[in-house]
């Protein structure tokens, strides 16, 4: 390596970016609010083999179920693309690489985020 | 990618065996990782077989008399032979920890002798720890204040709030807890470790210090400090009974506090 700078001036880098306790914490705020939700989910579609399509439509439309699935859907994506952006930054050590994966996994879980909900806002407003 | 596998040059080969005198009974084999790196050869694991009614408790003791009787070129850092210096440090039986405070009895079988994980190795059991004792410069580890210094006394702390430093104090830097944890050997020229993040808590909680708030602001980094995703390694190996996992947790936890 033809580095000359100090191991003090290495160490520091380019400084601390003010920011990471706002993820940190949103992460676990996400991962709360997942608790009751994908149980409530895991239970209810458990219980729901049986059902026909007009019967599976008529449960998405039902005011409640709608609320809870679109807010499943936003938590669960939101809190995936921060999981992932943790990976990213933990194995991936080239700086473009890591940059480019982060921005990529981003707008993959918006995207999946947004078809999601229009899906179930199609069905319960009868779209 | 982080690297999960040994360059060709760092495969670590069958090296030598060093035979104990054929009156020894009790004999306790050590595979020893050996680099030179001066030859341009791969490193090697030499195996010593040491007569322990000959030799001290610890393997410490194994190690000098393997160096002093057996094979002069192996090379060990050493100072106290009591765990306060943290010279000895490194991978015995598949674990961080102080050579001079492992007994050789706690050991079944044979005793594997690594320098620390994922650092550049100097020779054989020196590992190079710029990077570490920078990280643990970059921290700013003394006494910060603005308020004079009183005329006639010390800085005064009340029992309670010294009581606070207990566990953090004793740190010896040795490196076993930062060198044992994943996320710094996948970024330690970022994260800054364990050890001086330990540090850095230790000035953060001393009720003394009147820099709090900076010393929060400079840790407050996607890497620096939230790389650290509680694995405990740190914990299981210091050889200290210190636990960085959890100074870590609580400087986290002042993070989320101070914007509340």
């Amino acid at each position: 390596m033809n580095d000359l700078r100090t191991p003090l001036a290495r160490a520091k880098g380019l400084g601390t970016a003010k920011e990471g306790v706002g993820h940190w914490w949103t992460q676990r705020l996400s991962s709360l609010l997942l608790i009751p939700l994908v149980l409530w989910f895991g239970f209810t579609v458990a219980s729901l083999p049986q059902a026909s399509h007009t019967e599976l439509t008529a449960w998405i439309s039902s005011p409640p179920v709608t609320v809870a699935l679109v807010l499943l859907i936003l938590t669960v994506f939101y809190h995936a693309q921060q999981g992932l952006q943790v990976v990213i930054e933990d194995y991936v050590s080239t700086h473009w690489q890591r940059t480019a994966a982060i921005i990529l996994v981003s707008f993959l879980c918006l995207l999946l985020a947004v078809i999601g909900v229009i899906a179930v806002l199609r069905i319960a407003l009868g779209g | 990618m982080a690297e999960f596998t040994l360059p060709a040059n760092s495969v670590v080969r069958e090296g030598k065996t060093y035979k104990a005198d054929s009156g020894a009974k009790n004999v306790k084999r050590f595979i020893i990782y050996r680099y030179d790196p001066s030859t341009g050869e791969n490193p090697r694991t030499d195996t010593y077989e040491v007569d322990l009614d000959k030799c001290g408790p610890m393997v410490l003791d194994a190690l000098l008399k393997i160096k002093g009787e057996m094979d002069a070129s192996l090379s060990l850092r050493r100072s106290c032979r009591e765990g306060i210096c943290g010279s000895c440090s490194m991978n015995i039986d598949g674990q961080n920890t102080l050579a001079c405070t492992k007994a050789i009895d706690e050991i079944k079988g044979d005793v594997k002798v690594y320098p620390l994980p994922h650092q550049s190795v100097v020779k054989d059991l020196v590992s190079d720890l710029t990077n570490f004792y920078a990280q643990y410069a970059s921290v700013e580890p003394w006494m910060k204040t603005e308020s004079a210094t009183p005329p006639d006394r010390e800085r005064l702390q009340s029992k309670a709030d010294r009581a606070k430093l207990d566990g953090l104090y004793e740190c010896i830097l040795c490196a076993c807890c930062s060198t044992s944890c994943p996320s710094y050997w996948w970024n330690s020229d970022r994260y800054l470790g364990p050890a001086a993040l330990l540090n850095a808590y230790r000035w953060i909680v001393d009720s003394r210090d009147e820099a709090t708030g900076e010393r929060l602001d400079e840790l407050e980094d996607p890497f620096k400090l939230y790389r650290c995703h509680t694995i405990m390694n740190c914990t299981t190996v210091c050889p200290k009974g210190l636990n960085p996992a959890k100074a870590i947790a609580e400087t986290k936890k002042l993070m989320v506090q101070r914007r509340m």
